[in-house]
Order: structure tokens, then C-alpha cells, then sequence
């Protein structure tokens, strides 16, 4: 199994640096700083501290009771990535990028966002160090995530309205590769998950890790051995990355990614890049994406707008092709059956995009019995979900 | 084929009668002989419709563009600026596809010799297949291939099957690109190579960039082939301007604005005018 790329990016056929020239020579720097940083203690060390005193980690391993109960099966621990500062797995990467970036001595944080989990945390660490900081968000998105919207503007962040396309994360993303280009002299780019060109999907995944080493400790302190099945939501991916990667030579652990179905995958209207999409190119690397014949770039849907994107992370097209991770896809209607159990059993109101990987966890508990372990990444809170929520029930 | 080809001076001997010779050298060949420099035009194809998008070339083929960049729409044009943006998505609401673009190509194959090159991005083209792509483009009547989001560390997969068709990737240096960098991209370079005038996307701009003068004569120490400069070129004046060190200019967005207003005519001839100046 291929656990790095080569040094191009290319993980198997996935992967590589699918941009424009412009950015070729800006990319290779990034490359080039991160493999330094990955040497020097000190980066780690300045990592480590802001993750425990800044995110609030290690985040619990919480061992889900009235779930499991209710379930009827394996036993369903909750990896509690909702606990930290700012809500969400996303903060570990953008404090990762931000140290990484005034070591580069850029002055400048740029992001797109699609839930406004990434875009919230990159405007954190922008505050944090004092940085100007721009984040792109389609008008879609700018209205459903409305709370998220506000935050980023109270940390002293510029949200700029992306109207092209679906006005979702994809256009996002498209616009901050164009506004990128221009100003790439002085600004770093904090891409969000595990995907766009190399070397982020290595480093988002890096710097995610940190998910799924807690994870192995805790587990292990608690059930004395390695749990059977580790489950997270799919949208590029970094959450899920995050956790697996510690446990991808751990054979024996089924590794369950979760994509979004959105109103079905028979409807066509999903994000299930890897389900129901095939291998293609955009936004900076190949990989599993949502395309029609001629190659054109299709618009996903979910309810969720972290799931909403029509490619993933290279690294997971390459777990998918090679059998570690098994991946499947859960509806927008069992996302928010759900986010209500567990709100109403647990006390937790989760994230619509972790809402899919507890409705996944559930299909798949109730058939295991009673000694067996699974995990569920608790991406993120459900807090910036509830407004659009009640709007969509009521 | 009984050619044997010098690049680097543009000079070709031609052994017994037959001989093909990608037409991109042969125009470039001509302008020197000439001593003109080389106006280069980008448009859409299938912007605003199939039959509009095909009288707009013929426009600017009988207004005196020497190359022809025919652009392959794509959904997400993350290179683009606003202009080629809304120029894609018209065209693929038109129903543009690649195949319509090599129908597209073919047509007015028939009635010009001008050389094309098809300019797109990566996605299209690798889901109808590199090698078809290859192979079709060619029987259509196109000499080459620009692909905005295949650097050079990424073309591999696509230069073989042009090498095999006798057509031209054409490569991009851009204002970042380090010398030691073009030299590299540059090494096994065909046809022309394209500067990126500007660390931006495509779009009109008020004012061309200030240094092209050195950025090509540094250009000139890694390469022997023609260079044309772009992004950003609107009008006579700056392709003019443009021109002073480069072979060619190159003029996209500028024409697609002027053919939605209807003065397509008008502006190539002020560019060819400015140019023969
Ligand atoms: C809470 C939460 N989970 C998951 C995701 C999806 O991203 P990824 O697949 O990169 O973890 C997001 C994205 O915004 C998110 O906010």
C-alpha cells in the first residue's frame, strides 16, 4: 500500500498538480516549506501547543450509552471532534496551515468554504495571528450557513460572495484557485480538506492525524484493543483522512466513508463522488468526480453544505480503488433522522454532515454484536445546521 | 515523412516533394520572412450558439489573425476571468462539447489554411480519451493543443499522443516561472511558447505589464522558438506595446467582448492595423 505520493503528488493514477502555470512555481514552494517544517521540531512542538491549549485537545472519545441501546448492537463511541474550539475538526488543519504560512512569511490567509466550518476556523487563526484574511463562499452556501457568515465577519474577515456556477463550495473553490493567482506572492492559500492540487491533500491529512492517534490511544485505554469499524462523513474528505490514516495498515479495522445521497443516488441529485461518480480531473488533482460524458463538471447536492462538492480527496479514490476503505452513501432524509436521534438520546446536536456518518453507523450497528467497537467521527457541532434545519421542516 | 526540420532557425530543407509541416511553424516561418509580428486570437467556441461562434471565427480568420485559439469549454474555467467564464457557460448552454468543437474545427478547416490550436482545460479532453482526442483533432484539421491546467510535470500523458499526430502541445511560462524552471519546461517545447504576461487570470486589463521586455528577452536564453505574450491585451495600443519584444500577441477576452457587441471586425482590425505598424 502506498501511504505517501511521489513527488509529483501521484498517489497511484490520483493526485498531482493539475493547475496553471502561474501557480506551479508557488505550489512547489508550499511543497518545499512543508517537507521543511515536517523536519524541524520546533514546527511540531509550536503544533502541539496550540492544538491542546488553543483547540482544547485530545477531544473525548465519549462512549454513546442510549445510542448503543438504542441500536441494539456494537458498542458506538463518538470521537467528540465537535468539542473543539470553533466547532469542528477544521480548526486542526487551519492552525497547522497558519503556522506553516508565517513561516513562509506570508501576511495573507485566503480560504474557501462551504459549511463555513473551514472559513470559521481559518478566520480564527487569522485573528489568532493578526492576519488579514479572505474567504470565499458562494451565495448559496452565504445563506444556509448564515451564522457561520457572522462569525467569520466579528474575527475581522472579509467574506466575499461567490455567484458563478451553483454558488456552492465547488464555485468557491474555483473563484479562490482565481483570486489566488494574483495576489499568491503574499498570501497563503488554507485549502479546507484533502483535496486541490499537491502537496494539501498530505498536508490537510497531516495535520488531521492528529484525529485518528488520539483515537487509537483512547480506544485502546478503554477497550484494550483496536475497534472493529471506524466511520466518518465524505465531503473532500479531511475529516475522515484524518482518522483513518493512523489505522490504514490496521488491516483488520473496516474503514467506512460516508458520502452524500442527497435526495438518492438514482435521482442524480447526490455529492457521492466516489459511489457515483468516475475519474476525472478538477481544481488541481485527479480524482473521483461528478461529471457527464463530455467531461463537464456536474452540481452535486446535499442538504449538507460540507458534503455539497462534486470531487474528493485523491488519497481516498486510492483507498477506494485498492479495497482499505469501503465507501457508501446516506440521503439527506436519513442525515436528518439521524441529527434528531442523536440530539434527542445523547444531548449532542451534530453537524448534518456527521449526521451521515451516525445514520451509516446505525445501519451498520444494529447487525454486530454486543462486545464489537465502532467509532464515529463527530466532525462538528450542529449549531450553524439549526436556522436552515427548522426552515426545511417547518 | 523526408523532412528534416531546424527548429531553432526555421529553416527546413525539404527532401523529395512531399512534406508536411505543422502549420504553426510554417505561419511563424512566414511572419519572420515577413518581419511581422504575430496576432494570435482566442475565442469560444460555441459562444453565444453554434452559428454566431462560427461566423465570429470567420470574422476574425478574414480580419488577419495569424493563429487561431479555438477555446474547449469547461464548466470550471479556474484560469479564466469573468469574460471566458460567462463565454464557457454560454457556450455549453448552446450545447457546445469537444466533439462539437473538432466539428467545429473541421468546418472551417475546409475553407482556411490558418493554423489552430485548441485551448482548454484537461477534464473534457481526458474523458473523450487522449489518444481519440489526438487522433480526431487531427483528422479535423487542428496543429496543436494548450491546456491550461497541464504544467509540465503533468503533460506526459497527453504529449505522446500528440508527438504521434505531428501536433504541437504549446507550453506556458508564466511572470513566476524561474528561469531554471522554463528551461526545463522548455527543453522539448514545440510551435510557440505562450507568456503569461500577468500573475492573474485572462481578462482585459487597463494597462499591460510593465517589465515583458525583460521577462522575454530572458525567455529568449531558454528557447529558440517564437513567443507570444498575453493576458490582458485589449486594444491596438497594448498589443502594439505588447509586441515590441515578443513574435505574437495574444487577444481572448478583448474579442469575445467585441463580437457580443457586435464590433468584432472593428477591433481585429485595429490589432492587425496596430501590429503592421
Ligand atoms: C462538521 C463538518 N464535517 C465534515 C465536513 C466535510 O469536510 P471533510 O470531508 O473534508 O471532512 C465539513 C465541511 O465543511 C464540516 O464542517
Amino acid at each position: 500500500m502506498q501511504l505517501q505520493p511521489d513527488d509529483n503528488g501521484h498517489f497511484g493514477i490520483y493526485g498531482g498538480r493539475y493547475i496553471a502555470e502561474t501557480l506551479m512555481p508557488i505550489l512547489i514552494e508550499v511543497d518545499k516549506a512543508y517537507k521543511e517544517a515536517c523536519e524541524d521540531s520546533s514546527f511540531n512542538a509550536e503544533f502541539q501547543h496550540y492544538l491542546k491549549d488553543y483547540v482544547g485537545r485530545p477531544s473525548s472519545l465519549y462512549l454513546a450509552d442510549r445510542l448503543t441501546e438504542a441500536w441494539g448492537g456494537a458498542k458506538v463511541y463518538l470521537k467528540r471532534e465537535d468539542l473543539n474550539h470553533t466547532g469542528a475538526h477544521k480548526i486542526n488543519n487551519t492552525i497547522g496551515q497558519v503556522l506553516l504560512a508565517r513561516r513562509m512569511g506570508k501576511k495573507k490567509l485566503m480560504a474557501e468554504t462551504g459549511a463555513g466550518q473551514h472559513g470559521v476556523a481559518t478566520a480564527t487563526v487569522a485573528a489568532l495571528f493578526g492576519m488579514e484574511c479572505d474567504v470565499y463562499m458562494g451565495e448559496e452556501d452565504i445563506v444556509r450557513q448564515a451564522p457561520n457568515v457572522k462569525r467569520m465577519e466579528l474575527l475581522g474577515t472579509k467574506v466575499v460572495p461567490v455567484s458563478s456556477g451553483t454558488k456552492t463550495l465547488k464555485d468557491a473553490m474555483s473563484e479562490a484557485l482565481r483570486a489566488w493567482v494574483a495576489e499568491a506572492e503574499t498570501t497563503f492559500y488554507v485549502i479546507g480538506s484533502v483535496a486541490g492540487p499537491h502537496p494539501y491533500p498530505v498536508m490537510v491529512r497531516d495535520f488531521q492525524a492528529v484525529i485518528g492517534i488520539e483515537t487509537r490511544e483512547q480506544i485502546m485505554d478503554v477497550e484494550g484493543v483496536l475497534p472493529q469499524m471506524i466511520i466518518a462523513c465524505v465531503g473532500g474528505g479531511s475529516n475522515a483522512a484524518g482518522i483513518f490514516y493512523p489505522f490504514i495498515e490496521d488491516k483488520k479495522v473496516l474503514l467506512v466513508g460516508v458520502e452524500a445521497a442527497g435526495y438518492g443516488i438514482e435521482t442524480g441529485q447526490h455529492a457521492a463522488s466516489i459511489v457515483a461518480g468516475d475519474v476525472g480531473i478538477l481544481h488541481g488533482s485527479k480524482t473521483y468526480v461528478l461529471q457527464n460524458d463530455d467531461g463537464q463538471i456536474q452540481n452535486a447536492h446535499s442538504i449538507s453544505a460540507g458534503l455539497d462538492y462534486p470531487g474528493v480527496g485523491p488519497q481516498h479514490a486510492q483507498w477506494a480503488d485498492e479495497g482499505r476503505v469501503e465507501y457508501c452513501a446516506v440521503t439527506d432524509d436519513e442525515a436528518l433522522a439521524s441529527f434528531h436521534e442523536l440530539t434527542r438520546l445523547e444531548g449532542i446536536i451534530p453537524a448534518l454532515e456527521s449526521s451521515h456518518a451516525i445514520a451509516e453507523a446505525k445501519k451498520r450497528a444494529a447487525g454486530m454484536d454486543s462486545d464489537s467497537v465502532i467509532v464515529v467521527n463527530l466532525s462538528g457541532r450542529g449549531d450553524k445546521d439549526v436556522d436552515a434545519i427548522l426552515d426545511f421542516e417547518s | 515523412m523526408g523532412v528534416l526540420h531546424i527548429v531553432g532557425f526555421g529553416v527546413f530543407f525539404v527532401v523529395g516533394s512531399l512534406f508536411i509541416m505543422n502549420r504553426i511553424d510554417k505561419k511563424f516561418k512566414e511572419l519572420k520572412d515577413a518581419g511581422r509580428k504575430g496576432f494570435v486570437g482566442y475565442l469560444t467556441v460555441g459562444d453565444p450558439d453554434i452559428a454566431v461562434s462560427e461566423q465570429n471565427i470567420r470574422t476574425a480568420i478574414e480580419g488577419g489573425v495569424d493563429i487561431l485559439e479555438l477555446g474547449v469549454p469547461f464548466s470550471d474555467p479556474t484560469a479564466d476571468g469573468p469574460t471566458i467564464q460567462a463565454a464557457s457557460q454560454r457556450a455549453l448552454a448552446a450545447g457546445m462539447s469537444v466533439s462539437g468543437v473538432l466539428d467545429m474545427v473541421r468546418r472551417i478547416r475546409a475553407d482556411y489554411d490558418v493554423p489552430i490550436v485548441l485551448f482548454g482545460y484537461a477534464n473534457p479532453l481526458f474523458r473523450y480519451g487522449y489518444e481519440k482526442v489526438c487522433a480526431d483533432a487531427l483528422a479535423a484539421g487542428a496543429d496543436g493543443m494548450l491546456i491550461v491546467n497541464l504544467p509540465h510535470e503533468e503533460s506526459g500523458a497527453l504529449t505522446p499522443h500528440l508527438d504521434k499526430q505531428g501536433m504541437y502541445f504549446i507550453s506556458l511560462v508564466a511572470p513566476t516561472t524561474s528561469k531554471e524552471r522554463a528551461r526545463t519546461i522548455l527543453a522539448g517545447a514545440k510551435g510557440f511558447v505562450y507568456y503569461i504576461m500577468v500573475t492573474g487570470v485572462t481578462g482585459a486589463r487597463v494597462e499591460v505589464a510593465v517589465d515583458i521586455v525583460g521577462h522575454v528577452s530572458d525567455l529568449r536564453d531558454c528557447t529558440d522558438l517564437p513567443i507570444a505574450v498575453g493576458f490582458g491585451v485589449s486594444n491596438g495600443a497594448q498589443a502594439r506595446k505588447a509586441a515590441e519584444s515578443a513574435d505574437a500577441v495574444v487577444v481572448g477576452s478583448a474579442l469575445i467582448k467585441a463580437a457580443q457587441a457586435g464590433t468584432l471586425d472593428t477591433l481585429v482590425a485595429e490589432i492587425r492595423t496596430a501590429l503592421d505598424s
